[in-house]
């Protein structure tokens, strides 16, 4: 008879060829880059053999750079109105076909299809579009801060929807049917079936679609970097230049690669912060679906 | 009888027009991709002038653009196609061969050690890229993993988390009882794990690929950070750059490159659409 346990200890054996080559690699590309990340954090540094530990100097003047704040409440604003706007377009698509329409699974190829599109040429496209419509009126996407801050929510739109829509139909086709059929006897009309009857019951399928849409919106770069760059920039009177539509992450790789060496420091500070953000959006979507899972 | 008929009659034309309206918004939908097309076919300045009219007499080049955007940019386009297939094709396949057997291995064996991976495979999963970029293009920089052949290992690293926590999610659903049978008949850990539970991964290999070729194929930041952009360039970084070599860019060159470079994609996706979809259903637990 051969036991689970001697079955666990020859396969330990193997360890080398199972683990190994998973862990050399994880170490590289995030174990030992996380926890230089978070030590630079501390630091005052141009190249990282002459990094300088200065304490907490950099999350200082991390936070009390204008442009900073500047693009937390850009990103807050962007991620929370494309929340609002994906979630209700993708949920009503999907509540749409998921009604024996015809052509149903034509929709749903076209909707789904700009997701496999990159950002970057997602953000060549769209500025090619806008500044098509914006040059009859001489201005482009790239002079107008309130221009490309609706630009980036109809390319996120365009982009998500479709996702969010998978969803949401994963969700509405696992509503149990005599649940439905009970609200017609009883009289329901279409309305009180929908927000009594369906809406609760694809409650998981729309809390998950929050968060994605939620980080999904904090974490944005591509898209920011190729529809607008951030332009245009104002200057302060204190001589600070503030780009009005960056967001968050590109802020970090240009206070990185486009301040000076100087400032590396200050973005790594920024870029520890950010992660506590967005790990911290992560934490509550855990525990939010922990929750509803110990309940149900 | 008369009000059933009439209430069904209703109800079918309801639904007629519910599909009109949403042919309608699906071909709106589309037009982001047909401005491509015609606008890959126009001379630059008319480009921004009439972006959204059919080329004309005047405005029409032929494959003029295309031709042009081989070379556009001062890089050869089919290097940076070459380079985005060869970098994704590898990396597809070490995240797959790897992170299955590491999975299979953490769930199995579930020692502290596989405890600890498997724990920082998720929390890896909630950092975003910002968190590493500069610590990881340095340490890629040291051990030489700036080319496009030793970028996967990057990507290996980078990219173990989402794989990781999708496949042991599925090797635990596998009841142990098929492997104690394979141990008893003889196999020992490496044949038991490739002719017996490496078959029974596949829906999860599909998906797990499908994600992780979406994900390499379109990034940008992770490849014009590590690679030496110099010599190697991928698609997105290509057309990033197309921006900055000029002073002003060539609209219609760079229109032809991106119909180029999506229509690989979308066949792509025309021929594995049910995998691509039930794939990315699947891994949208990542945030």
């Amino acid at each position: 008879m051969v036991s689970r346990n001697s079955i666990r200890t020859t396969t330990r054996k193997w360890s080398w060829l199972f683990i190994g080559p998973v862990v050399a690699a994880f170490i590289i590309g995030f174990v030992w880059p996380f926890f230089q990340g978070i030590y630079l954090s501390f630091c005052k540094f141009k190249t990282i053999s002459s990094a300088e530990f200065i304490g907490l100097g950099n999350y200082g003047k991390a936070l009390a750079d204008v442009s900073f704040q500047h693009s937390f409440w850009y990103t807050a604003l962007t991620a929370v109105v494309s929340l609002v706007l994906i979630n209700v377009l993708a949920f009503m698509v999907a509540y749409l076909l998921t009604q024996n329409l015809k052509g149903s699974n034509i929709f749903r190829t076209v909707f789904f299809m700009p997701n496999l599109i990159g950002g970057i040429v997602l953000g060549y496209i769209w500025s090619m579009i806008f500044d098509g419509i914006l040059s009859a009126y001489s201005t482009s996407i790239l002079l107008n801060t309130t221009y490309g801050f609706w630009g980036l929510i109809i390319l996120m739109c365009w982009q998500q929807v479709g996702y969010m829509m998978i969803i949401y139909i994963a969700g509405l086709q696992a509503v149990p049917e005599d649940m439905l059929e009970a609200a017609k006897i009883d009289g329901a009309n279409k309305w009180q079936t929908l927000f009594q009857v369906t809406i609760p019951n694809v409650m998981p399928s729309i809390t998950i679609c929050m968060f994605l849409s939620l980080t999904n919106g904090f974490k944005l770069f591509d898209q920011n970097l190729a529809l607008t760059g951030g332009l245009p920039y104002i200057i302060n009177p204190d001589g600070s230049t503030v780009n009005t539509t960056e967001m968050l992450a590109l802020n970090i790789y240009n206070t990185f690669y486009t301040s000076g060496a100087a400032s590396r420091g200050v973005a790594q500070a920024k870029a520890v912060l950010f992660f506590i953000l967005v790990a911290g959006l992560g934490l509550a979507q855990l525990a939010y679906t922990r929750k509803r899972e110990v309940q149900q | 009888m008369a009000t059933k008929e009439q209430t069904l009659a209703t109800e079918r034309r309801t639904k007629t027009i519910l599909s009109v309206v949403l042919a309608i918004i699906c071909v709106i939908y589309c037009l982001p991709v047909v401005a491509v097309v015609i606008n890959s076919f126009k001379g630059n300045t008319f480009v921004k002038t009439e972006t959204f009219a059919l080329p004309n007499e005047q405005s029409f080049v032929g494959f003029d653009n295309f031709i042009k955007g081989m070379t556009f940019g001062n890089y050869p386009f089919a290097n940076s196609v070459l380079y985005s297939a060869i970098i994704t094709v590898l990396s597809t396949a070490l995240i797959l061969i790897f992170c299955s057997m590491a999975a299979w291995y953490i769930a199995r064996v579930d020692s502290i050690f596989c405890k600890i991976v498997y724990f920082l495979c998720v929390f890896s999963m909630v950092v975003p890229f910002q968190m590493v970029m500069f610590t990881l293009s340095k340490t890629a920089d040291t051990l030489k993993l700036n080319t496009p052949w030793t970028i996967p290992i990057v990507y290996l690293g980078f990219g173990a988390g989402l794989a990781i926590f999708m496949f042991v999610g599925f090797v635990k659903s596998i009841p142990l009882e098929i492997e104690e049978a394979a141990a008893i008949d003889g196999c020992g850990p490496v044949r038991t794990f490739f002719e017996v539970v490496l078959p029974m991964l596949k829906p999860t290999l599909i998906s797990v690929g499908i994600l992780e070729i979406m994900w390499v194929w379109n990034d940008y930041l992770l490849p014009v950070l590590v690679l030496d952009i110099n010599k190697y360039r991928t698609i997105p970084i290509h057309i990033q750059y197309l921006k900055g070599s000029y002073g002003t860019v060539d609209l219609g060159a760079t229109m032809a490159l991106i119909l180029l470079s999506i229509i690989p994609v979308i066949i792509f996706y025309l021929a594995c659409q049910k995998h691509i979809i039930k794939g990315v259903a699947a891994g949208a637990v990542k945030g």
